[in-house]
């Protein structure tokens, strides 16, 4: 069964929202991660991050604020 | 302009960076910049606090238009790209104490992370130890990092509060043109600040117009790459992430042969421009600027960057190092080309300690 979760790292300095979504993908193995950020610096590292560790990315922008990151694997 | 962008954000966004700041960095010394110090954010910050008379080293003062550059050009790119956000609020005291320390550590060393690889560049051997230094400064930010450290969340908050950065540093710029005089000497007489160095490295410098679009173009393209010379070395121990490493290599190749060019490249650890050969002193210095920087979330240009997109919390670190290189200065805590200040080496000690505690105790909820 593939597993959910949402990890919420706004507001967050770096390198936490990248050093946050690398530790909850080792933990989630398999599924999908939607990351919440509201920095466009955090975007690129969580995206880069994730598919530096095998998952897809996709970027998607809810409001002026707050950019939706969603790993999949 | 899109093209421009996405190019920037992408792997090789850090690599032109570098090798911009590797290129124009030595050729500001040859316009007159001070030797190894083409560009450096703490020394430049110190000079500025110099000539505000935060400190009265007579030496090491002057209005740098490079920084006012770096953070009109990130302000510029950040408008431009719909990047600029009013935030802060993320322990904006902590972060005015990490910027005083940073700088501290950073004056013992006689440099900040930029000018560590920018003195290796031109072979100045006594930024071996210091580059040392602040791996391990990271290194030990790093294992706070991973024991749970952080400042907390910061929050949108008011345009007013992304604004003071930028509209500072226009005043600077001001300041520095119309070269006024405030204070009143015992007499009555006008004198400084604004204070100008007649000799030493705050007299040394290139010429304004240059200055100023060397640190807009920087500015500007840094915002876009995030370049960071702490993230560097950070990001590829704990996200084994290359991204910004690949960016302080380019730029020590570049500066290296833009330095031999240049034949600014002189080998040794005597003799060397702005700079002591005190191995343990150069190496401390570096361990707490690292330290405090890591703790920040990034390296001096980086803050300054941050500054002027809309992060109050990076200006709040800023002012720290103004305030910081006014202690340096005052409190004798600054090195000079004659070794380390009679009480750098115990100031060093006191901030690891401190910095230490913070780092052990600051946490927050991180997850929702």
């Amino acid at each position: 069964m593939s597993e959910k979760k949402t990890l919420d790292v706004r507001g967050l300095s770096c390198p936490e929202p990248a050093m946050l979504t690398r530790e909850a993908l080792i933990k989630l193995v398999k599924g999908t991660l939607i990351v919440l950020t509201d920095s466009a610096t955090s975007r690129n590292n969580i995206e880069r991050t994730g598919k530096l560790a095998g998952w897809s990315a996709e970027v998607t922008q809810d409001d002026e604020q707050t950019y939706r990151i969603k790993l999949t694997k | 302009m899109h093209a421009i962008s996405k190019f920037l954000t992408s792997r090789w966004g850090p690599i032109l960076t570098g090798i911009v700041v590797g290129v124009l960095a030595p050729l500001l010394v040859k316009f007159g910049n001070p030797g190894n110090m083409g560009i450096c954010v703490a020394c430049f910050n110190r000079d500025i606090a110099g000539a505000l008379g935060i400190h009265r080293a007579a030496t090491v003062q002057y209005i740098r238009p490079e920084i006012i550059g770096f953070v009109l050009g990130a302000l510029v790119a950040a408008l431009l790209f719909r990047e600029f956000k009013p935030r802060g609020g993320s322990s904006p005291l902590i972060r005015f104490l990490l910027g005083m320390f940073a700088m501290i550590g950073a004056l013992v060393f006689l440099g900040c992370p930029w000018r560590a690889y920018l003195r290796l560049s031109g072979g100045d051997w006594n930024a071996i130890p210091g580059i040392l230094g602040l791996f391990a400064g990271i290194g030990l930010g790093i294992v706070f990092l991973k024991r749970g450290f952080s400042l907390g969340r910061s929050r949108p908050t008011s345009p007013v509060a992304a604004w003071v950065m930028p509209v500072f540093v226009v005043v600077l710029l001001a300041l520095l043109l119309i070269a006024p005089l405030f204070g009143r000497d015992a007499d009555g007489n006008p004198v400084g600040p604004i204070f100008f160095s007649q000799s030493g490295p705050g007299s040394l410098h290139a010429p304004l117009l240059i200055s100023l679009a060397a640190g807009l173009l920087i500015g500007f393209l840094a915002q876009r790459s995030r370049f960071c010379t702490v993230g560097a070395l950070r990001d590829v121990v704990l996200l084994r992430d290359m991204h910004l490493l690949n960016g302080v290599i380019a730029l020590l190749v570049a500066a290296f042969l833009t330095n031999l060019a240049l034949g600014q490249f002189k080998p040794g650890f005597e003799g060397q421009p702005v700079a002591h050969t005190n191995l343990l002193w150069n190496f401390g210095g570096m361990v707490l600027a690292g330290l405090a920087f890591t703790l920040a979330g990034g390296c001096p240009g980086r803050q300054v960057f941050l500054s002027g997109e809309g992060d109050a919390d990076a200006a709040i670190f800023v002012f720290g190092m103004l305030a910081g290189a006014g202690v340096a200065h005052t409190f004798s805590l600054a090195s000079s080309p004659a070794g380390p200040g009679a009480y750098g080496p115990a100031a060093v000690v006191i901030g690891l300690v401190l910095l230490s505690i913070i780092g052990l105790t600051m946490r927050e909820t991180r997850s929702a």
